[in-house]
């Protein structure tokens, strides 16, 4: 198990290394003068030379690699080409942001994901599996951000229910910083107001976020759920006399979730990626607004770090995953 | 006539077993009305970008037309779907917007899945060293979220509907590798597979004769949702900016026009949604479809 995680580390590293290369490679395909792009339009031929070397856009392409791994080694993203910002310190701002719409999305989708799962398959052919499969097959093609829009369009503009964009009203000050996600923050300070307020900010860009997830989810424990259902052990189990509840939540369930548990890991990863647009559209201060408004203006230090961080917890992730498939199926042996 | 209907007897008794498994697939799918649903819609999406250009009412307003004195009207007889901020018929722009998706979406899906299952079955057969190697590699791919690398590339490359398209298909071709190469993992130890081995078929056989139709069904199910896939994720990328460009007819990129005249205006950003929705909805349906058909697992449960 020890030998599992510590080898599971060491690939990680290398997939970092690897994509710390594909990233950098394709921030310097880019066509235009990132230096001329950051001078602005009136500058002096001067200033955009200032600008290249104080960012080695001079130098070979190898050597600015390999400035680039040092910083990264110690942590350092570099500065933003246009703000001039540390990156890792703007990150730093923006993530707790992403997580909490992230993790909260997450959870919601993997709970009623899995309950409408079981309910679909074990009622198969009713309504309800028609109504689950109905929403599970319609609910990964709803494009996110359009859903996003039409209930802002719905729920804030016309009947005012939940405020439209943000994380908190203007007038409410943020709960002092202790995790920084603000529903614990004012959960533990006791500030009711402000919780009331962040989660009614919080529930719209969620569930918008959890949506495609909730689907598919919804979509694989049920298959699963219908194929084990159908094993001998399970009959066996039938039998036995073992009533219907516990072959279903312990034997059928159990064995059903290996499968489901690949998905919601998958599922995470397109979750990091849709906060991209989730928080666009909602104007959560998040890092995948952040990664796009410097995407556009090819500022690439901002975009590349995101996308190392992202990946990075999404790589976490998909090692709790599979340290879950042996936590579900006792016969998995880590080597 | 009496010869005939012998031949045809003939004929049916020759033909018994396609006979019968044409019937189960109208079974499965009379049994399936989503996958129906799926079929109907992806056949009029694929109508639509064939015949387009003949059904729509303003074909100067693909692109370039502006119109001010027509501009943000609401839907009505001669603009079903209204006008946008510069007089141009949404309605027709929504059709034109068909073909660049049913473009979009298969090269996106052609270019991946030429790179994936190849790799992905050589990886799963011959394993070693070269697993490895392609794993790792694929794995450093999966290891970001596809939309964000997207962004990346995209972003690196420059806005552009040809440039959203090349990043999509670097994003997507690793899924068809991890597919494919479990699926010949776990083939590569089925008994059918030892069997041919034992008997001394080539590798070469085996993988073309054995391993690549058991992979079949898989890859079709996944190309079909990937269609609607990879068509959502360009105009997630239209949407953001930095995919397909205005005046382009692309769907994202029109909703995010369309965006900044809400809420009065909700015509703009909501109809060429639907489109996207419906357009995914109807590849996601009919992979649905096509899995209940092309599984005999999925296919023996129905009792």
């Amino acid at each position: 198990m020890k030998g599992f995680i510590l080898k599971r580390l060491f690939l990680m590293v290398i997939t970092i290394f690897g994509l710390s290369v594909i990233v950098f490679s394709v921030s310097r395909i880019a066509p235009g003068d990132p230096a001329k792009l950051a001078a602005g339009p009136d500058a002096t031929e001067e200033m955009v030379q200032v600008i290249r070397k104080e960012f080695r856009l001079d130098q070979p392409l190898i050597i600015q690699y390999v400035y680039y791994m040092k910083g990264l080694i110690k942590g350092d993203f570099g500065r933003s080409i246009r703000t001039r910002h540390l990156v890792w310190e703007d990150i730093r701002l923006f993530l707790p942001a992403t997580f909490e719409l992230v993790f909260v999305s997450i959870g919601f989708g993997i709970v009623f994901g899995i309950l409408f799962g079981i309910l679909s398959a074990v009622w198969r052919d009713t309504w309800i599996d028609h109504s689950a499969r109905f929403f599970s097959v319609t609910g990964v093609a709803v494009p996110m951000f359009w859903m996003g829009i039409m209930l802002q369009l719905l729920l804030a503009a016309k009947f005012h229910l939940l405020p439209i964009g943000g994380r908190l009203d203007t007038m409410v000050d943020p709960p002092l910083s202790i995790t920084r996600f603000f529903l614990i923050d004012s959960l533990i300070t006791g500030n009711w107001t402000v919780f009331k307020n962040a989660l009614s900010h919080i529930l719209l860009p969620a569930f918008v976020l959890s949506f495609p997830a909730l689907a598919s989810i919804t979509r694989i424990n049920r298959a699963e759920m219908l194929e084990v259902l159908h094993k001998d052990f399970v009959l066996n189990a039938k039998a036995q006399g073992i009533s219907d509840r516990l072959i279903i939540l312990k034997y059928a369930l159990k064995n059903a979730l290996i499968p489901t548990l690949t998905m919601i890991g998958l599922r995470y990863g397109w979750m990091l990626g849709g906060t991209i647009l989730v928080e666009t559209v909602f104007d959560w201060p998040g890092i995948g607004n952040y990664a796009v408004g410097a995407a556009v203006y090819s500022d690439f230090q901002p975009v590349m770090a995101v996308t190392i961080v992202l990946g990075l917890n999404f790589m976490i992730a998909n090692l709790l995953v599979d340290l879950g498939y042996g936590f579900l199926d006792p016969r998995v042996r880590y080597e | 006539m009496k010869e005939f209907a012998l031949t045809l007897r003939q004929w049916k008794e020759e033909r018994e077993s396609q006979i019968r498994g044409l019937k189960l697939t109208i079974y499965t799918l009379s049994r399936s009305p989503l996958s129906v649903i799926g079929f109907i819609l992806v056949a009029i999406f694929l109508l639509i970008a064939l015949i387009g250009p003949i059904i729509i009412t303003h074909p100067g307003d693909i692109r370039g037309a502006i119109h001010m004195d027509q501009k943000l009207k609401a839907p009505s007889s001669t603009h079903p779907f209204g006008t946008d901020e510069v007089g141009r018929d949404i309605y027709s722009r929504i059709i034109i917007g068909t073909r660049l998706s049913l473009q979009i979406g298969l090269i996106i899906i052609f270019v991946a899945m030429g790179i994936g299952v190849p790799l992905g079955i050589i990886a799963g057969y011959v394993g070693g060293w070269l697993n490895e190697v392609i794993m790792r590699v694929t794995d450093i791919f999966l290891s970001v979220p596809g939309l964000l690398l997207a962004l990346a590339i995209v972003g690196a490359l420059g806005p552009g509907i040809t440039n959203a398209m090349i990043a999509l298909s670097i994003v997507w071709w690793p899924g068809y590798v991890r597919l494919v190469q479990g699926k010949t993992l776990s083939l590569r130890e089925e008994s059918f597979v030892e069997a041919a081995k034992s008997i001394g078929a080539s590798r070469f056989r085996i993988i073309f004769w054995h391993i690549l139709p058991n992979c079949a069904s898989p890859i079709i199910v996944k190309a079909s949702m990937d269609m609607g896939m990879a068509i959502l994720f360009a105009a997630n990328l239209g949407f953001i900016g930095v995919g397909a460009q205005p005046p382009e007819p692309e769907w994202g990129a029109m909703i995010s026009v369309g965006r900044n005249y809400l809420p009065d205006r909700w015509w703009m950003a909501t109809f060429p949604g639907l489109a996207i929705l419906i357009t995914v909805l109807g590849f996601n349906l009919l992979g649905d479809g096509l899995r209940d058909i092309l599984d005999p697992q999925s296919r023996s449960q129905i009792r």
